[in-house]
C-alpha cells in the first residue's frame, strides 16, 4: 500500500524540484513519513498498543467481565509462589549475567592474545552455542541432565564423584538453568568485548607502557574505561534477555521442583495461557516492566553522558 | 626528558630480553590451553546430541555403558524423521514463515532506515529512539496481550499468525542496524545522485542498497535466526500439530510419547539447528558484524 503511494509520489517530487525549496522539503518529508509507515504501524500497533492493552487486561477479573483495579497485583504480591518467582528471576538474571560477563571478558582477552590469523577458527567454535536455536540446545541439555541416564553423572562417577540430581533438587535445578543460560549467552559477550578490545587504539597501551604501567594497571586504566560503553550496553541487552527468558526454564524444569525455578515468563505462561487466567498472567508479565525500565534508564543515561563527554 | 626515558627503557629491557620472550610464549600457550577448556565446555552439548542421534532406541533405553560413545551407529532416526509427514510439515511451516518474515522485515526496515537516516521529517529522531527502545522490549512482556489480540483476529492456532508476531522481534533491530549502515554512507554520494536527477527511490535502490549490502546480509541473517528459533510465541499460540513450527513441534510432539525416543529427539534438534548453523558457517563475518553493529551504535 505505502509502496504504491511512494511510487506515485516520486515523479511529482522530481517535477517540483524547480518549484521552490519549500515544496520540495514538504514532498520529501511526506515520502519519508510514508516510508516509515510500516515501521510505525508495527511499533504502535504491535508493541505499544499491546503494552497498554496489557495494563488494561491486568486490571480485569479472571473471566474478564469486571474491572478490579489493582487487585491482581496485590493478590500476586501476597502469594508465596509469586514472591519466590520475583526472587528467583532476580537471582537467575543477576547470577547468569555476571557469569556470562566474566566468562566473555576472559575469553575476549584470551582471543586477543592469540595471533589474529588463528582467531577466526576459535571464534567459530566458541560461537556455536549462540547459533543453535535455544529451544533445541536446551533439549540437548535436558538429555545430559536426564535423571536415570545422565551423561554428566556418568562422567562424574567415572572420576569418583557422587551423581548430582540436576533437575530434581531445588538448588541443583536453579544451578542447572543458570548453567545452561551461561553456556548459551557467554559467546555473545565474547563477540561484543572482542570488538571493543580491537577498537582500543594501540597508542594508549604504548603510552601506558612508557609510563611503566603493569598489565593490571593497563586493564584498569586503559581497557576498562575504553570499553565501558560497550560493557554497559551488552550487560543491558543480556540482562533484559536473561530476565525475560522463557525457553530454558520451560523445557528443562517447567518451573519445578515445586515451582521453585519459575521465572516471570514461565510463570506468566503457566498462569495466563495454561490455567487460562489471562488478566493474572498479564499482571505477572507487567511486573517485569518497572524492573527493566529502571535499569535501562540508568544504563542508557550513563552511556549517552559518556558519549557526550567524549565528543 | 624523552631521551632519559628512552635510555632507561633500553637499559631496563636488555637483561629481561630473553625471559620476556619466554613469558610471551607461556602467555600464548596458556591462552590456548584455556581456550581449549572453554571450547570443550561449549561443544559438549552439541557433541552429545550428535552422538545420541545415531543411537538406536534399544541402545539409549538400555542405559548401560558409556553414554559418550555410540556402539551401533544407525541413521534410522534421521530417516524416520525425514519420512514422517508431521516432521516434514513442521519443517515446511518453519521455512515458509521464516522466509516470509525475512522478506517482510527487510522491506519494512530498509525503507524505514533509509528515511530515518537520510530524509529527516517531523518526529524522525523520536522515532529512531523509539526503534531502539522497542528492540529492548522482550517478547515475554507482551505475549499475553498478543494472545488476546490474535484471538480477537481469529488467528490463534494458525501458523500465519507468526507473520504478525515475529516482525515485532526482528524489525526494530534490523531497522536499527540499517540506520547505522545507511548513516555511514558519505553524503557526497547522494548529492551526486541528486545532481544526476535520481529520485529517492532510485537513490535507495541504486546506491544505498548496493553500498550497504554487508549490513543487509547481517540484518537478513538476524531476521532469519529470530524467525527460525522463536519459541515462546509458537509455544503459546499454536497447539495443533498441523500448525506447529519446528521448535514447538519437536518439543511438544516428539516428547508427547510415553517413552522418550531420545535418539529421534536429538536428530530432530540437530536438523532444526542445521539451517542457522549452516548460514553461520558460511557467513560468520556478516553475522558478527551485525551483532556488534547493533550494540556499538547504541
Amino acid at each position: 500500500m505505502s509502496q504504491a503511494s511512494i511510487a506515485t509520489a516520486q515523479p511529482t517530487a522530481a517535477g517540483y524540484r524547480t518549484g521552490g525549496l519549500h515544496s520540495l522539503m514538504r514532498r520529501r518529508s511526506t515520502i519519508a513519513f510514508l516510508m516509515c509507515l510500516p515501521l510505525l504501524i508495527i511499533i504502535l500497533g504491535l508493541v505499544l498498543y499491546p503494552a497498554v492493552y496489557s495494563m488494561w487486561l491486568s486490571m480485569l477479573n479472571r473471566r474478564m467481565t469486571a474491572f478490579v483495579g489493582l487487585n491482581n497485583f496485590t493478590f500476586l504480591l501476597s502469594r508465596d509462589t509469586f514472591q519466590m518467582v520475583v526472587m528467583q528471576s532476580v537471582f537467575f538474571a543477576v547470577t547468569a549475567v555476571v557469569l556470562k560477563a566474566v566468562i566473555g571478558f576472559v575469553l575476549a582477552h584470551l582471543m586477543h592474545n592469540i595471533p589474529s590469523g588463528q582467531q577466526r577458527i576459535w571464534r567459530g567454535l566458541l560461537l556455536v552455542p549462540w547459533v543453535i536455536p535455544l529451544a533445541m540446545s536446551t533439549l540437548g541439555w535436558w538429555w545430559l541432565f536426564d535423571p536415570s541416564y545422565s551423561a554428566i553423572n556418568w562422567a562424574l562417577t567415572g572420576i569418583g564423584l557422587d551423581p548430582v540430581p540436576w533437575l530434581g533438587a531445588t538448588w541443583w535445578a536453579r544451578i542447572s538453568v543458570i548453567l545452561v543460560n551461561t553456556w548459551y549467552g557467554a559467546p555473545f559477550f565474547l563477540i561484543m568485548y572482542l570488538a571493543a578490545l580491537k577498537s582500543v587504539p594501540e597508542q594508549l597501551y604504548e603510552a601506558a607502557a612508557i609510563d611503566g604501567a603493569s598489565a593490571v594497571q593497563k586493564l584498569i586504566y586503559v581497557t576498562l574505561p575504553m570499553m565501558r560503553n560497550i560493557i554497559s550496553i551488552t550487560v543491558l541487552f543480556s540482562l533484559i534477555i536473561t530476565f525475560a527468558n522463557f525457553d530454558i526454564v520451560r523445557i528443562l524444569t517447567n518451573g519445578g521442583p515445586q515451582d521453585q525455578t519459575h521465572l516471570f515468563a514461565t510463570y506468566a505462561f503457566q498462569v495466563g495461557i495454561q490455567s487460562g487466567d489471562i488478566p493474572l498472567g498479564a499482571a505477572v508479565s507487567l511486573f517485569m516492566f518497572p524492573l527493566l525500565a529502571v535499569f535501562a534508564y540508568f544504563t542508557l543515561r550513563g552511556v549517552t553522558q559518556r558519549s557526550k563527554e567524549q565528543m | 626528558m624523552s631521551v632519559t626515558t628512552a635510555d632507561a627503557r633500553t637499559v631496563a629491557r636488555r637483561p629481561f630480553g630473553g625471559s620476556l620472550h619466554r613469558q610471551r610464549m607461556w602467555a600464548l600457550y596458556g591462552s590456548y590451553a584455556a581456550l581449549i577448556v572453554f571450547v570443550i565446555f561449549f561443544l559438549i552439548p552439541p557433541f552429545h546430541m550428535f552422538i545420541t542421534s545415531f543411537k538406536t532406541s534399544a541402545e539409549v533405553s538400555s542405559m548401560t555403558g558409556n553414554p559418550w560413545i555410540v556402539r551401533n551407529p544407525t541413521l534410522s532416526n534421521y530417516v524416520e524423521l525425514l519420512t514422517a509427514p508431521n516432521f516434514q510439515l513442521f519443517f515446511w511451516n518453519s521455512a515458509k514463515i521464516a522466509v516470509c518474515v525475512v522478506a517482510l522485515t527487510m522491506v519494512i526496515s530498509i525503507l524505514a532506515a533509509f528515511s530515518l537516516a537520510r530524509m529527516r521529517f517531523w518526529g524522525s529522531t523520536v522515532l529512531a529512539t523509539g526503534v531502539f527502545l522497542t528492540y529492548l522490549v522482550p517478547e515475554s512482556l507482551l505475549f499475553i496481550p498478543m494472545f488476546q489480540i490474535t484471538g480477537a483476529l481469529g488467528l490463534i492456532n494458525n501458523t500465519w499468525s507468526m507473520l504478525l508476531l515475529f516482525p515485532t522481534l526482528s524489525v526494530p533491530f534490523c531497522t536499527w542496524i540499517m540506520i547505522g549502515y545507511f548513516a555511514s554512507i558519505p553524503k557526497e554520494l547522494d548529492e551526486a545522485a541528486l545532481i544526476d536527477g535520481a529520485g529517492w527511490m532510485q537513490m535507495l535502490l541504486k546506491i544505498f542498497i548496493p553500498v550497504a549490502m554487508p549490513g543487509i546480509i547481517a540484518a537478513t541473517i538476524f531476521a532469519f535466526t529470530v524467525a527460525w528459533g522463536a519459541f515462546l510465541y509458537p509455544m503459546a499460540f499454536l497447539y495443533s500439530a498441523d500448525q506447529m513450527v519446528l521448535t514447538v513441534g519437536i518439543v511438544s510432539e516428539l516428547i508427547r510419547a510415553d517413552v522418550f525416543q531420545w535418539g529421534k529427539i536429538m536428530a530432530g534438534c540437530l536438523m532444526a539447528a542445521a539451517p542457522p548453523v549452516i548460514i553461520y558457517a558460511f557467513l560468520m563475518d556478516y553475522y558478527i558484524a551485525g551483532l556488534t553493529a547493533g550494540a556499538t551504535k547504541g
